[in-house]
């Protein structure tokens, strides 16, 4: 009988803990749990207002365009299709402009530019949105009308950039090109587009050198570079930011109430005055909003909050999927 | 059968270089510790030529048949028919020039920088046009030192300010990061010192949360402490509402900080005796200090900003109110939206006057956050 064939079991690590321990991994689950019962405490406030208006109008709360709750008609077919349409305009405008400046910033810009670029960039994101409404209202909206005109002058035979108004008008018909969603769309792709340039440029940024060098190596130009590298490589950038920013569009209230002049109906028109989305409604009519009526708000206020959360989980479940991030040495 | 074969003695192979001109490494002199990069893009005479002279040839043939020819007007159509007209030439010179493949270079360039400079004009146009705006109304002092409550909106700018607005933002946002701060880098400590199960439910619900529009926070807050508990508006809702929209964000990225703090350091801690408490207090939270004062500045500009959840909780007046538990106490981006919605063009210039105040401080907020992630960053190792 040999010590080596001793049954050797591992040696039991107890570690008790010291009072200061307890009291601190007490007081910091104390903290995450009042974090989670306040922001998780939204959803489930919200769900259970929002359900007695949804069970009252069950699938005509999705269809019904009107919001006359003293008629007993309500619905937010048309405010979320406001909602969808700003924020689609706003992505369809700084997706591009975006994708653009964050790879100016990280493939051309000079090398001492670059750092106050990419402040830049993040202090747009910084700048409040009653900025941008004030912007969009009193500087940019007396511009961009001569523009909806121009698109309809010249695109009027696709429907959406039809106006109803007489084009050969001896005064140019101002109002009616006020006020639509595609003002409120380029404010809010004004915000938009520094969020998802800011995730881009951070994916881009994050490009393995060896791969790039390669590119070059093989003889391809600064855009072969990108084409074949930059671009495979932040996929998962591109889209994750773009969807970020669609969050943020879908939600933006100040901006879309300064500009937009509200009709609640579903307006194809998107040139044309009158929209409205889910949050500048819920501005516009909280305060006359009693009992029932402040539950349907909250309905709605629901359905925006799903939508934003289904988008920012896919963008961030893209993010972490994809190659982005982890790079390979070479 | 190998294609390829070690090459004979006597033989020169092409793809080496000649042996006698390699040093031995011994010999070698030491490496510089800068070496000179090597410059990829070279932009010579010829191509900047090429640049100027499209830019105009551009010009020229806008003007002829922009402003003469064609029934067309206006500044910004001008100057668009002038970058097309600009990218046309150019790409037709470099088209002829070089081949497909440089063709496709420059015009992706072309793009890029165009996007950027219609940013950088963009966002040069808002902060510009918001100082500029606002001037008339900064222009006197009054704006600073006296609140609304005797001007009317036909009183000149020289009476009345935004001085209640001011107050109400700074005690708003201050009782907001006095609620937010605390919990929130409590619950990022508890996320990444603590954890256990249920850790990983917080942190997904605080993300999903970080999506919640600031509007909903505002109606929250409204139909919770306003109609649920009967308070009146006031200054302490208003910092509630900012606080729900703030918590999350603030959570969150106090997280990614403490993540990045080296699991070493913690480690060598725990390892000298230290208890856990002490770890995170001694080692962790001062080595995360650069990263979280950044993360709460930031999350303070956002907050600051915000004037959907204030809409709704705050009220409005023209009084300066101090105490944020009784009276509506209005602040920098309530005032501005309510002034702009009115027609009197006085109205608007203080308006501007608050967007322009509001707008300095998030510059000021900003260019803090920046100085403290340079110390930082300098500060660590």
């Amino acid at each position: 009988m040999s010590e080596s064939t001793v049954q050797q079991t591992p040696r039991r690590l107890r570690a008790s803990l010291a009072p200061s321990d307890l009291i601190f991994r007490l007081v910091a689950r104390g903290g995450g749990g009042l974090v989670l019962l306040i922001t998780g405490g939204i959803g489930v406030f919200l769900a259970y207002q929002a359900k007695p208006t949804l069970q009252t109008y069950g699938w005509k709360f999705f269809t019904e365009q009107a919001w006359q709750p003293e008629a007993n008609q309500i619905g937010v077919a048309a405010v979320l299709f406001g909602t969808v349409v700003i924020a689609t305009i706003a992505i369809a405008l700084s997706f591009p402009v975006a994708l653009a400046t964050a790879l100016f910033i990280t493939e051309w810009a000079p090398r001492g530019l670059k750092k106050t670029l990419v402040a830049l960039v993040d202090l747009m994101v910084a700048v409040p949105s009653i900025v941008y409404g004030l912007w969009g209202f009193f500087l940019l909206q007396p511009w961009i009308i001569h523009l909806s005109r121009w698109i309809t002058d010249f695109f009027g035979w696709i429907p959406i950039f039809r106006v109803d108004s007489d084009p050969d008008a001896a005064i140019f018909d101002g109002a009616t090109y006020a006020s639509s969603a595609f003002i409120a769309g380029v404010v809010v792709a004004m915000m938009v587009m520094p969020i998802a340039c800011a995730v881009m440029r951070e994916v881009f940024d994050q490009t393995p050198m060896g791969e790039r060098e390669a590119a070059l190596a093989l003889g391809s130009t600064s855009w072969g570079v990108v084409r074949a590298v930059v671009l495979p490589f932040g996929r998962g950038g591109i889209i994750g930011g773009t969807m970020l920013g669609l969050g943020r569009a879908l939600g933006e209230t100040i901006a879309v109430v300064m500009i937009v002049s509200p009709l609640f109906e579903i307006n194809w028109h998107v040139l044309q005055s009158g929209s409205i989305t889910i949050s500048s409604m819920i501005a516009l009519r909280y305060g006359e909003a009693s009992g029932s009526q402040l539950n349907a708000l909250m309905a709605a206020g629901l359905v925006l909050f799903i939508i934003t959360l289904i988008v920012n989980l896919i963008a961030g479940f893209v993010v972490s999927r994809s190659r982005s991030g982890a790079g390979t040495e070479i | 059968m190998t294609v390829t074969r070690p090459p004979e003695l006597g033989t020169e192979n092409p793809f080496l270089p000649p042996t006698d001109d390699v040093t031995p490494i011994e010999q070698a002199a030491p490496i510089p510790p800068e070496p000179e990069r090597r410059r990829l893009r070279v932009v010579d005479v010829e191509d900047r030529a090429c640049l100027a002279g499209s830019a105009a040839a551009g010009l020229s043939l806008t003007w002829v048949l922009y402003s003469r020819i064609l029934p067309t007007e206006g500044t910004l159509g001008f100057i668009v028919c002038w970058w097309l007209s600009f990218t046309a030439f150019y790409l037709l010179i470099t088209g002829l020039r070089r081949g497909r493949v440089v063709l496709a270079d420059r015009f992706a360039v072309l793009l890029a920088h165009s996007a950027a400079g219609l940013i950088g004009i963009a966002l040069a146009s808002v902060i510009g046009y918001t100082l500029y705006r606002g001037l008339r109304a900064l222009g006197h002092w009054n704006f600073f030192t006296s609140d609304l409550r005797t001007a009317g909106p036909l009183e000149p700018l020289s009476a009345g300010g935004a001085l209640h607005a001011l107050a109400g933002t700074l005690i708003q946002i201050s009782m907001a990061i006095a609620v937010t701060l605390p919990l929130g880098v409590l619950c990022a400590v508890y996320l990444t010192e603590v954890g256990g199960q249920a850790s990983k439910l917080v942190r997904s619900v605080v993300e999903a949360m970080t999506a919640l529009p600031s509007i909903v926070a505002g109606l929250f807050a409204y139909v919770v402490l306003l109609i649920g508990l009967g308070m009146r508006l006031s200054g302490f809702v208003a910092a509630m509402a900012i606080s729900v929209m703030m918590l999350p964000i603030i959570a969150r990225s106090a997280e990614v900080v403490l993540r990045l703090v080296p699991s070493g350091l913690r480690e060598a801690s725990l390892a000298l005796g230290a208890t856990q408490w002490r770890t995170v207090w001694s080692v962790v939270l001062p080595t995360a200090r650069p990263g979280l004062a950044t993360a709460l500045v930031l999350g303070t500009a956002r907050g600051i900003g915000e004037t959907s959840p204030v809409l709704l909780t705050a009220g409005f007046t023209t009084y300066l109110n101090l105490n944020p538990f009784s009276g509506p106490m209005v602040s920098l981006p309530l005032f501005t939206f309510k002034m702009s919605q009115s027609p009197e063009e006085n109205y608007i210039s203080r308006a501007f006057g608050a967007a322009a105040l509001l707008l300095v401080l998030v510059l000021l907020l900003f260019a803090f956050s920046r100085w403290m992630a340079s110390r930082g960053r300098s500060g660590t190792r």
